[in-house]
């Protein structure tokens, strides 16, 4: 939907990665914002908030408050850091039911990064998502 | 001088892969087909097909014959014994998973099934389930230090409780060749039955059964430059005379009513259902392929560029090769670089290598590692192949180091 808007850090992200062509300066972006990921407690990092599904190990916390989700997530990995960093910024602050309407596969697509979800069961990226619908739609 | 392939032009997807600028270096996962292959396929769809060990037309008599045929061609590439049969499964893992199934009722509580620590999870799984459903013991031979199986260790681990060795002739990660021949002899000698697991073995050296001497050996075409879908189980008669059969239905069996049946023994009573004809005629194509290779220089090939990937990769700093490959493939980790980290900029590249834990989690964990990446070689590779692979890597290298 086009009317859900785009945090402020999401439309900077869009901007970054619509300017860049180059698999490398792509790669290189990636990797700076894999830096921007709020930093992960490590006693999260723990079973409970293990992603299953992916080789690689991926940890997703979520809280509600008032009608608006925030998430947290790290991985060992850091493209899939770059890549969570890229879904948090467009998922984190926006009203649960703005975020119902979103449809991620389209946001990665705007970044063209859309074959980091497609392509690899081992990457993750796709895990986290099904795991944050699945949060969405348990009862809370 | 460049090392080039004398096949390569044998193998249309290789053309079509570079025009697409991919390089593969993927090939224990799965090998290219050689334009014999897609030959055979098309004749077969094409001059008409039928099923077999059914029909009494003209066709279906023909297709049989040529299906049955491919059993002859397939033990003699083995050097199979002539007290042995050759069964078509739709691959590896169905074979095993057959043997488990099929000797089921002979294993009693407290019996002792043997693997080895570094086995792929589909001569794994069906082991240790059978363990599970049977209260019997899964027995893990242990590898030493460098990768190596401990021989040492592994013959004080086969005693007279053992009633299976499962054991693969080549690691899909580690690349090394097991001592085959002391194992056998010794589970034999407790009256065990030997399984080789040939998937990865059998690309770089085929085995000679008679020699070799074990009660089954199982290998995939679709690995070996043959069609997906079929797999291969090798036993000798006594041994496969001891299998129940584990699946049901069409030809075989000898007789039913309603409510009993007696079964065919082997093959046919191993083989339920239309079997993968097309993939079986086509696989004779692969092997006449194969056939007509100077053994010695596909193999001198094969070994020059095994050797220079290893040397290549040994060359970079921060690399971490596992165990001491000896053929057809590297797995390797980075000191500081995540796995998935550097396959996805290698992938990026356009070079398909495999990453992750390669369907061996417990040899991943016994490593202390979390995934490993895989280059793997054909015959078709070349040193080009491995020149875009070290380019690829030092490049995705120096982005993440
Ligand atoms: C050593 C080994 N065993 C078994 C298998 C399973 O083969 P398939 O998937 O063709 O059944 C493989 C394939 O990856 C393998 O490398």
């Amino acid at each position: 939907m086009t009317s859900v808007s785009l945090p402020a850090q999401a439309q900077q992200a869009l901007s970054e990665f619509q300017q860049y062509k180059s698999w490398e300066q792509r790669s290189r972006l990636l990797l700076r914002w894999a830096e921007h990921l709020e930093p992960f407690p490590s006693e999260a990092q723990c079973e409970t908030n293990r992603v299953l599904g992916c080789e690689t190990k991926v940890w997703l916390t979520a809280h509600q408050c008032k009608g608006v989700w925030h998430f947290q997530a790290s991985s060992e990995a850091r493209l899939l850091r770059g890549l969570l960093a890229l879904l948090l910024v467009r998922i984190n602050g926006i009203s649960a039911t703005e975020l119902a309407q979103l449809d991620v596969q389209d946001w990665f697509q705007q970044l063209g990064l859309a074959h980091q979800i497609s392509s690899s069961r081992n990457n993750g990226l796709n895990a986290v998502i099904q795991r944050i619908q699945k949060l969405m739609q348990a009862p809370v | 001088m460049m090392l080039s392939s004398p096949w390569r032009a044998d193998f249309p997807a290789l053309a079509n892969l570079a025009h697409q600028g991919l390089v593969y270096l993927d090939s224990a996962a799965t090998a290219q087909k050689p334009q014999p292959l897609l030959d055979a396929l098309q004749h077969y769809y094409a001059q008409g097909v039928a099923n077999v060990h059914r029909a009494q037309h003209r066709l279906g008599n023909r297709t049989t014959q040529a299906f049955e045929q491919v059993r002859e061609q397939v033990a003699h590439w083995l050097q199979a014994p002539v007290d042995s049969e050759i069964i078509f499964t739709r691959g590896t893992t169905e074979a095993i998973n057959l043997l488990a199934y099929g000797l089921e009722a002979q294993i009693q509580p407290g019996d002792e099934l043997v693997i080895s620590a570094l086995e792929h999870h589909a001569n794994l799984l069906p082991w240790q389930q059978l363990a599970l459903r049977r209260g019997a013991r899964l027995v893990v031979l242990p590898l030493d230090a460098s990768g190596q199986l401990d021989l040492v260790a592994a013959q004080s681990l086969i005693g007279p409780r053992t009633r299976t060795l499962a054991i693969s002739q080549l690691s899909n990660v580690l690349g090394n060749w097991l001592p085959l021949k002391p194992l056998i002899q010794q589970a034999q000698a407790q009256g065990a039955w030997v399984v080789v697991d040939g998937a990865q073995g059998i690309v770089h050296q085929p085995p000679n059964l008679k020699q070799l001497g074990c009660d089954f050996y199982v290998f995939s075409s679709h690995k070996v430059y043959g069609p997906d879908g079929l797999g291969v189980l090798y036993g000798r008669r006594a041994a496969l005379a001891q299998l129940q059969p584990w699946q049901f239905g069409g030809e075989m069996l000898d007789h039913t009513d309603y409510y009993r049946a007696q079964f065919r023994p082997a093959p046919l009573g191993f083989e339920a259902g239309t079997p993968p004809i097309a993939s079986v005629l086509g696989f004779a194509a692969t092997l006449n392929y194969l056939y007509q290779i100077d053994q010695a220089a596909w193999i001198a090939h094969e070994q020059r560029l095994h050797s220079n990937l290893l040397t290549g990769l040994q060359q970079r700093s921060g690399i971490r090769i596992l165990g001491q490959p000896q053929a057809a493939l590297v797995s390797f980790t980075h000191e500081s670089v995540h796995p998935s980290d550097l396959a996805q900029l290698i992938s990026e590249q356009g070079v398909a290598i495999r990453t992750g834990s390669h369907c061996a989690q417990p040899l991943m964990q016994h490593l202390g590692i979390n995934g490993a990446l895989r280059v793997s070689l054909g015959l078709y590779n070349d040193q080009q192949d491995l020149e875009r692979f070290f380019q690829a890597l030092d490049q995705a290298l120096e982005l993440l180091v």
